[in-house]
């Protein structure tokens, strides 16, 4: 049954990224998708946030010397909205992040990272403004995640976290290779398809 | 839970089995692909010694990268020519029918699906593009998919799906003159939010829908992810029919337009189906919109004045802010009267004939102003031979407009149609994200087809309703 390696926790150190609606051109502005493999596509996580028109590097936590080992992104509401381009959680786990804890997620973004093994985990505005803070007060501290027992733990306290349930049972039980559950039952498929109506 | 409605139907009888994480396996009736989102999905199954599955149900178009002046090969720009010619080889190698530039059938795959008979009612539609929701304008499941899904697809022809809420949007009342879909749907997203639709699907009905043209439904419906919701419907009825008659697939084979019929009409939502919620919007109160922010939430009629991020709730208000000092505007100033450089008449949303055809009934006989560089991208190859035939081309041409060949182009600026510096473009497109159309500091102005045709008269946001 299992296809893919267990990811029953995460832990790393944190990075924050504030602001609403922050959208998939922003996380990978669609003229670096022009490749035809994922490779190489860290450096242009949040590219127009980072360098400015001149090259110059702007001030942006990716660009941080403190937070060039974080792996744990925290960010606000509707993170990933806009386009389906996988390209943005890729960019995003091949500079680095593991996890993203953040108030909500825009749909396709948080299957796409699901596809990567990447957790999502959604908490309370609130708490996600405070660990924000803590986060920049307290850089290169650690954050755990227990995906399992939904809920993170950070500065000796423990809060509780929500993630969507077939995301975690997919995460924690290591089948979240969808290609390989989908390939398992070829038959059944062929079958399915010729009950439709305009399957010819 | 919802019950009896369209996407009920459509779900259940496209499910294979519920999967041990609880998601759902869909059999996928069309599978459209471009080349940005497929050819690392190819790249997948090769690695892992796959076939595609069902080529017979994929299909395959270029648009993102296309130039829109000069298509001949190797395309200018190295990128492109390698992401062209990767998908031409893949689709070769799987035998997978491949509208390509010299075909007469390529454009934006949202466009091509539809004008080609290809998106029929009832099918569960994927693309590695998030305005695949356009296909649900037909009564069609549409979902935008990523790429590790695409290679779900390619290699199995279902895909791993948890089952979304249903929220009915009734649409009453009737549209002013010059007052169109993109209107409609730009006034949803400012009432419902950007993230308003995540978990949901919306079903879009009521007389103003069922009034709509199939190219308004479409416009409604590619814009429901802005809204948060992933796929968008709306019931076919006659008018789908009529549209449905009259597209290649059909007219060479009018007996299966018969045979499908019965099924097309047993998907419709039930009388008395259940939705999660409803919500329910007057027509006779939306005039032309424009946006004020980097969002396609922030919206305001023509007439109204940009919102105080202060009135806003908290979670909004950082938004605005930043956006209204990315637009260089304030709480109180109107948006009529703000200066355009670029005019864009294009996009899955708003490039189809009846688009040009109204866009143009502004432009005739007029002059683009000075100030501003105007464009018309046709959404296909098809739409723009269309157009040529009703010498559509000639009234913009004469106006200024600069008359392009068909592709995706100053929606996302992958090809070489790009804003330069901080812009302002007045765009029929979906999306102002900042950097959306190639530049950072570029200043994107969300309108419908007539409202920029306006604009790039007077060079500055203008209410159309005033002009004629």
């Amino acid at each position: 049954m299992k296809n893919s390696p267990e990811i029953k926790y995460a832990i790393g150190k944190g990075i924050a990224i504030r602001g609403s609606d922050i959208d998939t051109d922003q996380i990978i502005p669609a003229r670096y998708l022009k490749a035809i493999t994922f490779d190489g596509l860290g450096e242009f996580a949040f590219r127009d946030l980072r360098i400015g028109s001149k090259g110059e590097l702007l001030d942006h936590p990716f660009n941080d010397e403190e937070y060039q080992n974080a792996s744990i992104l925290v960010v606000n509401s509707n993170f990933g909205c806009g386009s389906s381009r996988e390209h943005a959680p890729q960019a995003l786990m091949r500079w680095g992040i593991k996890a993203i804890i953040g108030h909500s997620f825009a749909e396709i973004f948080s299957g796409n990272c699901l596809a990567l093994g990447v957790p999502v985990v959604e908490m309370d505005a609130v708490q996600i403004e405070k660990l924000q803070e803590w986060i920049e007060l307290n850089p290169g501290e650690e954050i755990h995640i227990d995906i399992v027992g939904e809920e993170i733990e950070y500065n000796l306290e423990r809060i509780n976290v929500k993630i969507p349930e077939s995301h975690r049972k997919a995460l924690v039980e290591g089948i979240w290779d969808t290609t390989a559950l989908l390939k398992s039952n070829p038959e059944e498929v062929k079958q399915l398809a010729g009950e439709i109506p305009y399957i010819k | 839970m919802s019950e009896g409605t369209l996407y009920d139907k459509v779900w259940d009888s496209h499910k294979v089995r519920e999967l041990p994480n609880g998601q759902d396996q869909l059999f996928v009736g069309l599978h459209l692909i471009h080349e940005v989102t497929s050819p690392q999905a190819f790249g997948m199954i090769r690695e892992k010694g796959m076939e595609v599955a069902y080529p017979e149900l994929t299909h395959a178009t270029v648009d993102h990268i296309i130039p829109t002046k000069d298509q001949s090969r190797p395309f200018k720009d190295d990128q492109a020519e390698q992401m062209m010619a990767e998908l031409e080889s893949n689709t070769l190698e799987a035998n997978i029918k491949f509208a390509g530039p010299t075909s007469g059938d390529q454009g934006i795959v949202h466009v091509v699906g539809p004008e080609r008979g290809l998106t029929q009612p009832g099918m569960t539609i994927v693309c590695g593009d998030s305005h695949t929701s356009t296909h649900g304008a037909f009564g069609a499941l549409a979902f935008g998919i990523g790429t590790t899904q695409i290679r779900d697809v390619l290699a199995t022809q279902t895909i791993a799906l948890g089952r979304q809420k249903v929220r009915k949007i009734e649409i009453k009342g009737e549209l002013g003159e010059y007052v169109t879909a993109k209107d409609i749907i730009l006034t949803i997203i400012r009432h419902l939010g950007t993230d308003g639709g995540v978990g949901h699907v919306y079903e879009y009905g009521g007389p103003a829908i069922s009034k709509l043209s199939m190219e308004g439904r479409m416009s409604i419906c590619n814009m429901s992810i802005e809204g948060g919701a992933r796929a968008g419907y709306v019931n076919p009825d006659e008018t789908t029919y009529e549209w449905l008659k009259s597209t290649d697939t059909f007219k060479k084979d009018p007996k299966r337009f018969e045979e499908l019929l019965p099924y097309w009409k047993s998907i419709r939502s039930e009388e008395g189906a259940k939705y999660d919620d409803i919500f329910e919007i007057d027509c006779n109160k939306i005039e032309p919109m424009v946006t004020w922010g980097t969002t396609p939430g922030q919206g305001i009629g023509i007439s109204e004045k940009i919102p105080d991020p202060n009135s806003m709730v908290e979670s909004k208000r950082e938004s605005a802010i930043r956006a209204q000092n990315h637009m260089r505007v304030s709480p109180g100033d109107d948006m009529k009267g703000y200066k355009i450089d670029v005019a864009f008449i294009g996009s899955c949303t708003n490039s189809r004939l009846s688009d040009l055809r109204e866009a143009c009934k502004i432009v005739d006989g007029k002059t683009v102003s000075s100030d501003v560089r105007a464009m018309v991208v046709p959404g296909s190859q098809r739409v723009k031979l269309a157009a040529e035939e009703e010498g559509l081309d000639k009234i913009f041409l004469e106006a200024g407009f600069d008359w392009r060949l068909a592709g995706c182009s100053m929606c996302l600026a992958m090809n070489e149609d790009q804003l330069i510096g901080d812009e302002a473009c007045a765009s029929s497109s979906n999306r102002n994200f900042i950097g959306r159309q190639g530049s950072k500091d570029g200043r994107t102005i969300l309108m419908s087809p007539v409202m920029v045709a306006a604009a790039a008269i007077t060079g500055e946001i203008t209410d159309v309703r005033e002009m004629i």
